[in-house]
């Protein structure tokens, strides 16, 4: 016997599945527990004889079946219904009975692939391609035809000639004694392997790269996108002036727009009145739109203080007598034609903005240049009674 | 498992040993292929390399490549998926429905059915995918964080279609594995070449036949088959959804579900038996697929050809009794309109000619039921035409009635399904078992312990 080896297991063979049942029962009621049947196909009653206790695979597959289930919902919920709310066909945004189908189907995937993973990985403790009973006489037989067990030697029974004699009176075909496989490594970082990763590494970045950003760019990927159609910025062979877009025919107003007749002239004040009430919800408007518009060069609160100080000429203060003497109407005006250096606003601020504007500029000027009547009438408002 | 299966006749003809059925098994892995095999697989290439071809345009110029138009949109592309991912359902039904039933004489052709079911369902999958229209843009399909801020509609029958035919392909393909795990293990030690011992050696994961393994892979199984036994129910009854669920007459009814499932295990036991026919003889396994297995094929084919039949009837029935004048006029249309040649070529094949199969001499006799389940593919591949196509091309506006006439293109597809099918059959039938070696050796004569359930218990 080869005493410098390191003996894995001893293992009987047997001929008839009888005998093999026979055997486990002998070998589990004598007591070994690190023991193992190997027969080409189960062997009903096995599990008997070999006192095993039913499997808890079971669990697994409940509990990830499960776990499809509530996925599956939850994330249907969460995407039709929170994320991106649509009603189809006049459902609901959480249509239960629609959600069915694909609820069954991934707890039924989910359930089964876990199990068949969990049964390899975790039951069976495979791939194990350097198991010591691999490429033995007894595996050769065993796979085939015959019905083996074995007794392993890390069980605290376990004695070499006790075990074979044991093993002698259950009148096996033979006994075979099995060792451990002498350990190979294998170095991982040679120069060979580091190169077929940098290889692979290549392939993968390149082929990904030419796909996603040549290959959908290249015919036919393209049909959809090259069409004979005229889309905005594209020639035309077919218009003379050899423009795509087309000028609107003249005289064409712009939905909602309405032309302007005051333009050029110096002071149409007579005819433009305010529209409307300063409200405290178009005083708003007026602040938002004045930020934005105006205040790059009148400043916040309209003292001609431009944050674009120098680079443009500065515009007047809107607090001098002439600007707070201004009509309404007047102040309309000159965001829609401008004024001197101002150019005109009414391409960017709609007509109800401007007045906004307009309501909004008049409390700038009043907070600016307030009176003591005003503390008095301010707190008349605020329904403070305070002596003066 | 103490339980009685069965008083029948052995499973397995003339008193196999256990490893003679290993030898018999692996002989087609062991042997070089012969010519007979080289003259089938270029045939099915040849079928394969014409859809490839129809397929390339189709990429290239898009479907209006294709016979469907207004009003007929959806046509052979369709017809074909319904059709194939039908064949498929036999497998399953094999391996997972006749295992809960303890019904032992699937083993001989249980993993044949399955490999035939992921087969079927891969030449199934590519129609929807090329009827997008823009193929390479599929991955819209699937739910996931885009930058358009988009999710898929979840309340489609057109997506739970993508479900529940990826979820089939995927639990297929598990349960096929699983089954083959111990088998690859007996090649792996059976083989003397350095190369087959390397692939086998990867594929059985180093599996034992430990009996500790065992306990958990029976129990796996159980729990598999449980599952996939209501998932081949489910997948034809969302595919029929696809139909049932639109409010077009004559997709719009309520027996589709059970109509589909019992069309697409009729259609898929015809296809198991024609193939069956050919392998068992090809590769002399007659002695472990019977011609009982054969006959009791037939006894499912006679029955689920009976449940069409009344689908059928029933159909026309509830068309009149419902009063619905759109649905009326429908079905008269289908039976004596313009494709009427369709639908009777549909009734003589699904529901006629397989009544042959009441005598017994017939559903024994290996060339007079290969030319029946002949007709019944040929038949359930019309049903699905009738469905479709029937159903469309009177819509509600008589103005834009159309007869629907197939390009070449769509043949083309048609037969390169075929090819794919075939090749892969081919393929599979010279390097993987045929059969379950595993399960064969268990269901043997004196395979079980005398005093424990099995063969011999009586």
């Amino acid at each position: 016997m080869n005493n410098d080896k390191n003996l894995y297991c001893i293992a009987a063979t047997f001929n008839t599945p009888d005998e093999i049942i026979n055997a486990a029962k002998k070998v589990s009621g004598a007591g070994y527990t690190h023991f193992d049947v190997n027969t080409p196909y189960p062997v009903h009653g096995m599990d008997d004889a070999m006192k095993l206790k039913p499997s808890k695979l079971g669990f697994v597959t409940l509990v990830m079946g499960l776990a499809g289930a509530s996925i599956a919902l939850l994330f249907m919920y969460w995407n039709i219904s929170v994320d991106y709310p649509l009603v189809i066909g006049g459902k609901p945004y959480f249509a239960l009975p629609a959600f069915i189908p694909i609820t069954f189907e991934l707890t039924v995937l989910l359930a089964t692939v876990s199990t068949v993973a969990a049964m390899i990985m975790l039951f069976f403790q495979l791939p194990d391609n350097k198991h010591p009973l691999h490429d033995t006489q007894y595996m050769k037989s065993v796979s085939n035809d015959k019905y083996g067990i074995t007794i392993e030697a890390i069980d605290d029974k376990f004695n070499e000639t006790e075990v074979e004699n044991f093993l002698k009176k259950l009148n096996p075909l033979n006994i075979e004694y099995i060792y451990f496989p002498p350990v190979e490594t294998y170095p991982i970082f040679q120069p060979k392997f580091l190169l077929l990763l940098a290889g692979i590494a290549l392939v993968v970045s390149g082929g990904t790269y030419f796909s996603l950003n040549k290959l959908m760019f290249m015919t036919p990927f393209t049909f959809m996108m090259d069409q004979d159609k005229l889309i905005p910025q594209k020639g035309s062979e077919l218009f003379a002036d050899g423009f795509g877009m087309r000028k609107p025919v003249a005289g064409t107003v712009a939905r909602g727009f309405i032309p302007y007749p005051y333009k050029g002239q110096v002071n149409p004040t007579e005819v433009l009145s305010n529209p409307f009430l300063p409200t405290k919800e178009n005083i708003s408007l007026g602040k938002e739109k004045y930020d934005i518009y105006c205040s790059p060069c009148h400043g916040y609160f309209a003292d001609g203080d431009s944050r674009l100080n120098g680079q443009f000429p500065n515009p007047p203060t809107l607090h001098s007598q002439r600007a707070r003497d201004f009509s309404d109407g007047m102040l309309y005006h000159i965001m829609t034609n401008g004024q001197n250096v101002m150019p005109s606003y009414e391409s960017q601020i709609t007509r109800d903005e401007r007045w906004a504007i307009v309501n909004y500029i008049r409390v700038l000027q009043r907070a600016k240049n307030a009176s003591d009547a005003d503390l008095t009438e301010m707190n008349k408002e605020a329904g403070n009674n305070v002596a003066n | 498992m103490n339980i009685d299966y069965s008083q029948e006749a052995p499973l397995i003809a003339g008193r196999l040993k256990l490893a003679q059925i290993e030898e018999l098994i692996a002989k087609p892995m062991d042997t070089r292929p012969d010519r007979k095999y080289y003259i089938a697989l270029s045939i099915s290439v040849t079928a394969l390399l014409i859809g490839a071809v129809s397929l390339g345009l189709t990429f290239y110029y898009g479907i209006g490549l294709w016979g469907n138009n207004q009003p007929v949109g959806w046509a052979f592309e369709i017809v074909n998926f319904v059709f194939w991912v039908g064949i498929g359902h036999a497998g399953t039904l094999i391996s997972a429905i006749l295992f809960l039933l303890r019904q032992k004489w699937r083993t001989g052709i249980a993993r044949f059915a399955e490999a035939m079911t992921i087969f079927a369902v891969m030449c199934a999958g590519i129609f929807p995918a090329i009827h997008t229209g823009r193929p390479w843009l599929d991955g819209y399909l699937l739910p996931y964080p885009n930058q358009h801020g988009l999710w898929v509609n979840f309340t489609s029958p057109l997506l739970w279609d993508v479900f529940a035919v990826t979820t089939y392909f995927t639990v297929s393909l598990v349960f096929w594995y699983v089954g083959l795990i111990p088998d690859f293990g007996s090649l792996r030690d059976r083989t003397t070449s350095k190369i087959k011992k390397t692939i086998y050696s990867i594929f059985s994961l180093g599996w034992r036949h430990s009996n500790r393994h065992w306990s958990h892979y029976e129990k796996a199984y159980m729990l598999l088959a449980g599952f996939a036994t209501p998932l081949v129910l489910s997948v034809h009854t969302i595919v029929s959804f696809d139909f049932a669920v639109s409010i077009i007459p004559g997709w719009h009814t309520t027996i589709f579900p059970p109509y589909f499932v019992a069309g697409a295990i009729f259609s898929g036991f015809a296809m198991v038996v024609t193939v069956l026919i050919f392998v068992r003889k090809i590769f002399d396994l007659q002695n472990i697929i019977t011609i009982d297995h054969l006959e009791k094929m037939n006894k499912v084919i006679l029955l689920t050809g009976m449940m069409v039949g009344y689908a059928y009837s029933m159909e026309f029935f509830i068309a009149w009794y419902s009063g619905v004048q759109a649905e009326s006029f429908l079905f008269l249309t289908r039976a004596f309109g313009p494709y009427a040649w369709a639908y009777w070529i549909m009734i003589s094949c699904n529901v006629l000619i397989p009544q042959l199969f009441w005598f017994r001499k017939i559903r024994r006799s290996v060339p007079l039921m290969l030319i029946i389940v002949i007709f019944v593919n040929v038949g359930m591949w019309f049903e699905r035409f009738v469905i479709t196509v029937t159903s469309l091309n009177r819509d509600f506006l008589p103005s834009s009635w159309a007869y629907f006439i197939p390009t070449l293109y769509d043949f083309g597809l048609l037969i390169g399904s075929f090819g794919l099918f075939f090749t892969l059959v081919i393929l599979f039938t010279k390097s993987l078992p045929v059969v379950s070696i595993s399960e064969v050796k268990a269901v043997a004569d004196g395979a079980q312990p005398a005093h424990h359930g099995g063969a011999h218990h009586e």
